[in-house]
C-alpha cells in the first residue's frame, strides 16, 4: 500500500458512507442518530469528525468501522459493503482491514506492550512483518518499553502502544474514537503527531472522532456533524477556525 | 439498612442463586437425614410395639457366651411351669433359625439373611395368636409348612403345593398347609418366614423338647412387671426375661442402630456440601462487595458507619441463608421420602408410617444453613466496612484488591508444613497411632493447601501455558493469563474441586491398593476351585460336607470350622480344617515344620503370633476346648508348623478330627472344594447336584471368591463416587460464579478484543478454557494431595496386609481429571455465551 502512487491515492476512497441512517426506537420514542449521511474517507488522508454531543459523530464512525449496525443506506470499507456481512465476516474485516484506537482501555493488562501491539496479527494467526514492526516501534519511540505491562506505562505511553498496534497490522484504515480524550495536552499532542506522521510518511488512512478543536487541527480535513447530518466540511483546519465553527453551531443552537 | 440489604439481594438474584444452591444442597442433606431417621425410628418403634403388643413377658433362652453357637434353650418343662403360673394367659414356646424357600425355578426367595423359619405353637384354643391364616391352615404335622403371604406370592405357591425348603441341613420338600399374615418385624421388613409344626422346628433348630424363647401373655388385671417377677425364678441360669414393651424398645433401637451407617454417610455428604459451600459463599460475597465498592463508599460518604455497612452485608447473607435453608429443608423432605422408596427398591421394606418432622430437624437445618452463610460472609463484610468513603469518587469499579498475600501465604505455609510433617511422622510410626497422626496431619495439610492455593495457582497453571498457547492460539494464551489474574479468586474457585478430589483420590488409591493386595493373596493362597457357604451366613451343616465329599470329581474337600478355644489360658479364635485335604485347597507357606503334623493332632500357628509368643515348631502349648458352653479339661498340643500369615485362616489351625468331639454342631463357615479338572460347568453342576439343588447354599467359583474378599471395597468406593458427584456439582456452581464475575469485570477488555477482531467463537473458547484451567488446577491439587495421604495411610497398613504395594489407579485418576475438565466446560456455558454476546460499543464505553 505504501507503494501506491500519490496521484492514485489522492482519489481512491478507503471508506464510504452513502445515505447512511441509524434510527433507535420506534414511534414517538424514535431517535434519529444518523440522517442519510453521505461521506467519503479518502486514502492517505487524516479526517477528523466533529460535532456537539449527540450529533451522531461517534455513531457515524462506529457504523463505518463495522462496530455497529445501521438502519438503511450503505457503508463500505474499500469494496466491501458492510450491510450484508454477518457478525463473523464483520469480525474478520475488522481484524484484517481496520485498526482501532479507543479513548481508554486499548490494551490487555495481562499482555506486554509488544504482545499488545502484535495482538491483531496473533488473532489472525499471521506472522508480523518484522521490518515494518520495527519501523512502527521506532517511530512511536517505545523500543525500551516493549516488555512492560500496561500498568507500568503512563497514560500517554499506553496510548502510543495503542497507536502502534493499530499501525502494525498495516490496515486499510484506522479509526480513532477520541484517542486523546484521556490524555494531558502534551501526551495528546505526541499521539496526534504520530497519527499525522503515519498519514504523511506512511500513507496510512486515519479517521478520528474528537470534540477537541486542537486535535482536529492535526487533520487534513474536518467534517462537522449536527443532529445526525453533515453540516460543514473544512480542509486544512486550524484550531481557531475549528473553534469558530463550533461556536457558530453553539450560537445557532441557542437562537433556534 | 434492612431495605438496602433486601434490595441488594433482589438486585443480584442470579449471582446469589449459586450461593443459595450450595447452601440448599447442604441443608437438604442435613434435614433429609434427620427426617428420614426420625421417620424410620418412629415406624420401627410402632412396628415393634405392634409385634410385641400381646407379649407381657419375653423369655430368651441361655446362649453359649462364646462364638456364635446355637442357643442352648429352655426345656418344655419350664414352659409348662410358666403356663401354670397365676395370671398367665398363654405361654408360647418359640424356636427359630434359617429357612430358605425355593421359587418354582429353584432360586432362593429373598436375601439370605432375611430368610427365617419358626414354629407354629397352637395355644389352648388351638391357634397361634402371632399368625393370622389368610388361606389354608397351620402346619399340624411333620411334612407340612405354612408361608407368609408375600413369600407365597413371590414363589407363586398355593395351598397344597409342594415347597422345597432349605434349612441348615439338606433340602426337604413339604406340603404347603396355609398362608398367613403377621406383624412380625422381620417379615414386615421384607424377609420370608416358614412355619413348621413345633416338633419339626425343634428338630431343625434346637433339640426335641427345647425352645429358644418363650413369650408369655397376661390375663387381664395382671401387670407385665408382676408377671416378670413371678416368671424369673422358674428360669434356668443365664436365661433372660424382659417385659414385652422393653423388648419392643430394644428391637426398635437395634434396627435403628443398623441404619447408622446410612446416616453417617448422608451426614458426610451434607458436611462436604456445606464445607465447600463456605468457600463458594465467601467468594460470592467478596465479589459482590468488590463490585459494589463505589456504592458502599457512597453509603459511607453520606454518613453510614462502618458497622452499618458491615451489618448490611451480613444481613444480606442472613437473608440468602434463610431462603436457602427453607428451600433446602423442603428439598430435604423430598429426599427423605425418596430414600424410603429407594430402600424398598432394594427389597428392604420399611414399615409404613407418617413422615416425622421433629422440631430438632427443623431447627438444625435452618441453623446450619443460616450460620454457615453468615459465617462465610463475615470476612467479605469486614472488607466492605473498610472501604474508604473516597472510593466513591474514584473512577471505574476498583479492580479486585491485589493486596499482598504474604500473611496468608505464611499461615498457609506453616499449616501445610505442620500437616505434612505430621503425615510423614504418622507414616513412619505406623499402626493405629500413626493413622491418628496422619488424620490430624491430613486435616492440617488440607487446610494449609487451601490457604496456599492462590500462591500455588501461578506456578501450577504456568506449567499448562505452553500447551494452551500451542493448542488454542490466542484464546488459549489469554485464558491461561486470565486464570492467574486474580489468584485469590482462582484459588477459592478451585478449592471446591481440590477438597472433593483429595477425598476421592485418597480413598480410591487406598481402596484399589488394599483391594489388589487382598486379591493377590487370595489368588496366591487359594488352590481350591470352589467355595461353598450358606446364603444366610449360618454354619454349613455337616451333612453338606459329606455330600460334597461324594460329589463327582471332588478331589479335595476341606470344611473350615470357626471355633474359640483357650491357649495358655486366653480365649482365641481358631480354624479347624481337614488335615488330609487342607493342602489341596490352600497354599499355606510354612516357615518351619510341616502341615502334615495336623493329621497327628498337631497345632499350626501363624508366623506373627508365634513370634510374639516366642514359640517355635516343636514347642508344646496348653489348650482347652469348649463343650456345651463350658471350657473342658486342659490338654497339651505340639506346634507342628509355623506358617506365613494370611486372610484365609485364623492364626491357629487344627484338624477337624481333633476338635470334633467337643463341638456337637460345628460352626463350619465355609467349605473349600478342589475339583478334578478345575473350574468347569460340569463340575459346578456336580456340586449343585451333590447338595441336592439347595437354594440356600452359595457355590462360588474363583472369580466369586475374589469378589467376595474384594467386593466390600468396591461398594465402599462406589459410595465415595457419590461424594465426588456432589463435589463436582458444587464445583460447577463455584466456577460459574467466578466466571460470571470475571466476564463482568472484563467487559471493556472483551469489547476491545471483539473490536480488533476476536470472533465470538474464540471469545467463548477463551472463557471456556479459563474455566477448564481453573477446574483442572483444583483437580490436580486434589489428586496430588489425595495420593500423598493415601500413600501415608498405606504405609501404616503395610504390616497388617501381606503383599502390600501401593497401586496408583491411573485410569481412574485420568477419569477424575477428565470430569474436572468437564466441570469447567459445563460451568463456562452460560458466562461464555454472555461474554460472546456482549455489545462491543457499550462494553468499551462503560466506565
Amino acid at each position: 500500500m505504501t507503494t501506491t502512487p500519490l496521484a492514485h491515492r489522492a482519489t481512491a476512497v478507503a471508506a464510504r458512507a452513502t445515505d447512511l441512517s441509524k434510527v433507535y426506537g420506534e414511534g414517538e420514542t424514535q431517535v434519529v442518530a444518523l440522517d442519510r449521511v453521505t461521506v467519503d474517507f479518502r486514502q492517505a488522508e487524516f479526517t477528523a469528525i466533529m460535532g456537539p454531543s449527540g450529533s451522531g459523530k461517534s455513531t457515524l464512525m462506529h457504523c463505518v468501522a463495522g462496530l455497529d449496525t445501521f438502519s438503511s443506506g450503505s457503508a463500505r470499507i474499500g469494496d466491501t459493503e458492510l450491510g450484508s456481512l454477518k457478525d463473523k465476516q464483520l469480525t474478520q474485516l475488522r481484524r484484517d482491514k481496520i485498526g482501532f484506537i479507543f479513548q481508554a482501555f486499548n490494551l490487555l493488562p495481562t499482555l506486554t506492550a509488544l504482545e499488545n501491539i502484535t495482538l491483531p496479527m496473533d488473532i489472525a494467526g499471521r506472522k508480523p512483518d518484522k521490518q515494518w514492526l520495527n519501523t512502527v516501534i521506532e517511530m512511536i519511540g517505545l523500543s525500551g518499553r516493549l516488555s512492560h505491562r500496561p500498568a507500568q506505562l503512563s497514560g500517554g505511553q499506553q496510548q502510543r502502544v495503542a497507536v502502534a498496534r493499530a499501525l502494525a497490522s498495516q490496515p486499510e484504515i484506522i479509526f480513532g474514537d477520541e484517542p486523546t480524550g484521556n490524555l494531558d495536552s502534551r501526551s495528546g499532542a505526541e499521539v496526534l503527531g504520530f497519527l499525522r506522521n503515519s498519514v504523511r510518511e506512511l500513507g496510512q488512512t486515519v479517521v478520528m472522532v474528537t470534540h477537541d478543536p486542537v486535535a482536529a487541527s492535526y487533520a487534513d480535513r474536518v467534517i462537522f456533524l449536527a443532529d445526525g447530518r453533515i453540516v460543514n466540511e473544512m480542509a486544512h483546519p486550524t484550531a481557531e477556525r475549528v473553534l469558530d465553527q463550533m461556536k457558530a453551531f453553539d450560537a445557532k443552537g441557542r437562537t433556534s | 439498612m434492612f431495605r438496602t440489604a433486601l434490595r441488594n439481594v433482589l438486585a443480584h438474584k442470579a449471582r446469589l442463586l449459586m450461593t443459595v444452591l450450595a447452601v440448599m444442597l447442604g441443608v437438604a442433606f442435613v434435614s433429609g437425614t434427620l427426617v428420614f431417621t426420625d421417620t424410620l425410628g418412629n415406624a420401627f418403634r410402632n412396628q415393634s410395639a405392634k409385634g410385641y403388643d400381646k407379649v407381657a413377658v419375653a423369655v430368651e433362652g441361655p446362649h453359649s457366651n462364646i462364638g456364635n453357637a446355637a442357643p442352648i434353650g429352655i426345656p418344655v418343662t419350664t414352659l409348662e411351669k410358666i403356663q401354670d403360673l397365676d395370671g398367665v394367659a398363654e405361654a408360647t414356646g418359640r424356636v427359630s433359625g434359617f429357612a430358605g424357600v425355593a421359587d418354582q425355578k429353584g432360586k432362593l426367595i429373598g436375601a439370605g439373611w432375611a430368610n427365617r423359619g419358626g414354629n407354629h405353637f397352637p395355644g389352648q384354643n388351638g391357634e397361634d395368636e402371632a399368625y393370622d391364616f389368610a388361606r389354608g391352615a397351620a402346619p399340624a404335622k411333620n411334612g407340612q409348612v405354612a408361608l407368609d403371604k408375600a413369600t407365597a406370592d413371590k414363589g407363586d405357591y398355593r395351598v397344597g403345593d409342594t415347597v422345597r425348603v432349605a434349612t441348615t441341613g439338606p433340602v426337604k420338600e413339604y406340603a404347603l398347609s396355609g398362608v398367613f399374615t403377621t406383624e412380625d418385624g422381620a417379615v414386615n421388613a421384607g424377609g420370608s418366614l416358614v412355619l413348621f409344626d413345633t416338633a419339626e422346628a425343634q428338630r431343625l433348630y434346637a433339640k426335641p423338647g427345647v425352645f429358644h424363647d418363650i413369650n408369655v401373655s397376661a390375663k387381664s388385671g395382671f401387670s407385665d412387671e408382676k408377671l416378670l417377677a413371678s416368671v424369673k425364678p422358674l428360669l434356668p441360669k443365664d436365661a433372660d426375661a424382659q417385659t414385652g414393651a422393653a423388648l419392643a424398645d430394644q428391637e426398635a433401637k437395634d434396627i435403628k442402630q443398623g441404619m447408622t451407617n446410612l446416616n453417617t454417610m448422608l451426614l458426610a455428604f451434607a458436611a462436604i456440601a456445606l464445607f465447600v459451600g463456605v468457600f463458594l459463599i465467601a467468594n460470592t460475597f467478596t465479589m459482590l462487595v468488590a463490585q459494589r465498592t463505589r456504592e458502599l463508599a457512597l453509603l459511607r460518604a453520606v454518613g453510614a458507619s462502618r458497622r452499618q455497612v458491615k451489618r448490611s452485608v451480613v444481613l444480606e447473607a442472613l437473608l440468602v441463608g434463610a431462603i436457602a435453608s427453607v428451600v433446602g429443608f423442603v428439598l430435604g423432605l423430598g429426599l427423605a421420602v425418596g430414600l424410603r422408596s429407594a430402600m424398598s427398591a432394594f427389597e428392604v421394606q420399611i414399615p409404613a408410617g407418617p413422615l416425622v418432622v421433629s422440631p430438632l430437624a427443623v431447627f438444625a437445618a435452618l441453623a446450619v444453613g443460616i450460620l454457615i452463610t453468615v459465617l462465610a460472609a463475615w470476612l467479605p463484610a469486614r472488607r466492605a466496612a473498610k472501604i474508604a468513603p473516597v472510593a466513591a469518587m474514584s473512577s471505574v469499579h476498583a479492580a479486585a484488591t491485589s493486596k499482598s498475600l504474604v500473611v496468608r501465604n505464611s499461615i498457609g505455609g506453616v499449616l501445610t508444613l505442620a500437616g505434612v510433617v505430621a503425615v510423614f511422622a504418622g507414616a513412619a510410626s505406623g499402626g493405629g497411632n500413626g493413622r491418628m497422626m496422619i488424620g490430624a496431619g491430613a486435616f492440617l495439610a488440607l487446610l494449609g493447601v487451601m490457604v496456599l492455593i492462590p500462591l500455588l495457582s501461578r506456578p501450577v497453571i504456568a506449567l499448562a501455558r505452553p500447551l494452551l498457547n500451542r493448542l488454542f492460539g490466542v484464546a488459549g494464551k489469554l485464558a491461561g493469563q486470565n486464570a492467574v489474574r486474580n489468584p485469590r479468586r482462582t484459588g477459592a474457585t478451585a478449592s471446591a474441586l481440590a477438597i472433593g478430589l483429595t477425598l476421592v483420590t485418597g480413598l480410591t488409591v487406598i481402596g484399589v491398593t488394599v483391594g489388589q493386595a487382598i486379591d493377590k493373596s487370595t489368588t496366591s493362597n487359594v488352590r481350591a476351585d470352589y467355595l461353598v457357604t450358606m446364603a444366610s451366613g449360618d454354619a454349613v451343616d455337616s451333612s453338606a460336607v459329606t455330600a460334597l465329599e461324594k460329589a463327582k470329581g471332588a478331589v479335595g474337600v476341606s470344611p473350615q470350622q470357626a471355633l474359640m478355644f483357650k491357649v495358655e489360658g486366653d480365649y482365641t479364635s481358631a480354624s479347624a480344617v481337614s488335615a488330609q485335604d487342607m493342602e489341596k485347597v490352600f497354599n499355606l507357606k510354612t516357615v518351619t515344620g510341616s502341615l502334615d503334623t495336623l493329621a497327628d493332632g498337631g497345632l499350626a500357628v501363624a508366623e506373627k503370633t508365634a513370634e510374639s509368643n516366642g514359640w517355635q515348631a516343636g514347642d508344646t502349648v496348653t489348650v482347652a476346648f469348649e463343650k456345651d458352653g463350658r471350657a473342658t479339661e486342659k490338654k497339651k498340643l505340639t506346634i507342628g508348623a509355623v506358617f506365613e500369615d494370611n486372610e484365609m485362616v485364623s492364626s491357629y489351625v487344627l484338624a477337624t478330627d481333633l476338635v470334633a468331639p467337643y463341638y456337637e454342631k460345628p460352626d463350619i463357615r465355609e467349605v473349600w472344594v478342589k475339583m478334578d479338572g478345575g473350574e468347569t460347568a460340569a463340575n459346578e453342576q456336580a456340586l449343585v447336584d451333590a447338595l441336592g439343588d439347595n437354594p440356600a447354599m452359595n457355590i462360588m467359583d474363583k472369580q466369586d471368591i475374589r469378589n467376595m474378599f474384594g467386593g466390600l471395597i468396591n461398594t465402599m468406593l462406589n459410595i465415595m463416587y457419590g461424594l465426588l458427584g456432589m463435589a463436582l456439582i458444587i464445583a460447577i456452581l463455584g466456577v460459574v460464579n467466578t466466571l460470571a464475575m470475571s466476564v463482568f469485570e472484563r467487559q471493556q477488555e472483551i469489547g476491545m478484543l471483539r473490536a480488533i477482531g476476536l470472533d465470538r467463537a474464540r471469545v467463548k473458547r477463551m472463557i471456556r478454557l479459563e474455566a477448564v484451567v481453573i477446574s483442572l488446577f483444583g483437580a490436580v491439587i486434589g489428586v496430588a494431595l489425595g495420593t500423598f495421604l493415601a500413600w501415608a495411610i498405606g504405609e501404616t497398613l503395610r504390616d497388617s496386609i501381606p503383599n502390600y504395594a501401593l497401586v496408583l489407579p491411573y485410569g481412574r485418576i485420568a477419569i477424575f481429571l477428565l470430569l474436572a475438565g468437564l466441570v469447567g466446560v459445563l460451568a463456562a456455558m452460560w458466562p461464555a455465551r454472555s461474554a460472546a454476546r456482549l455489545n462491543m460499543l457499550t462494553a468499551i464505553k462503560t466506565e
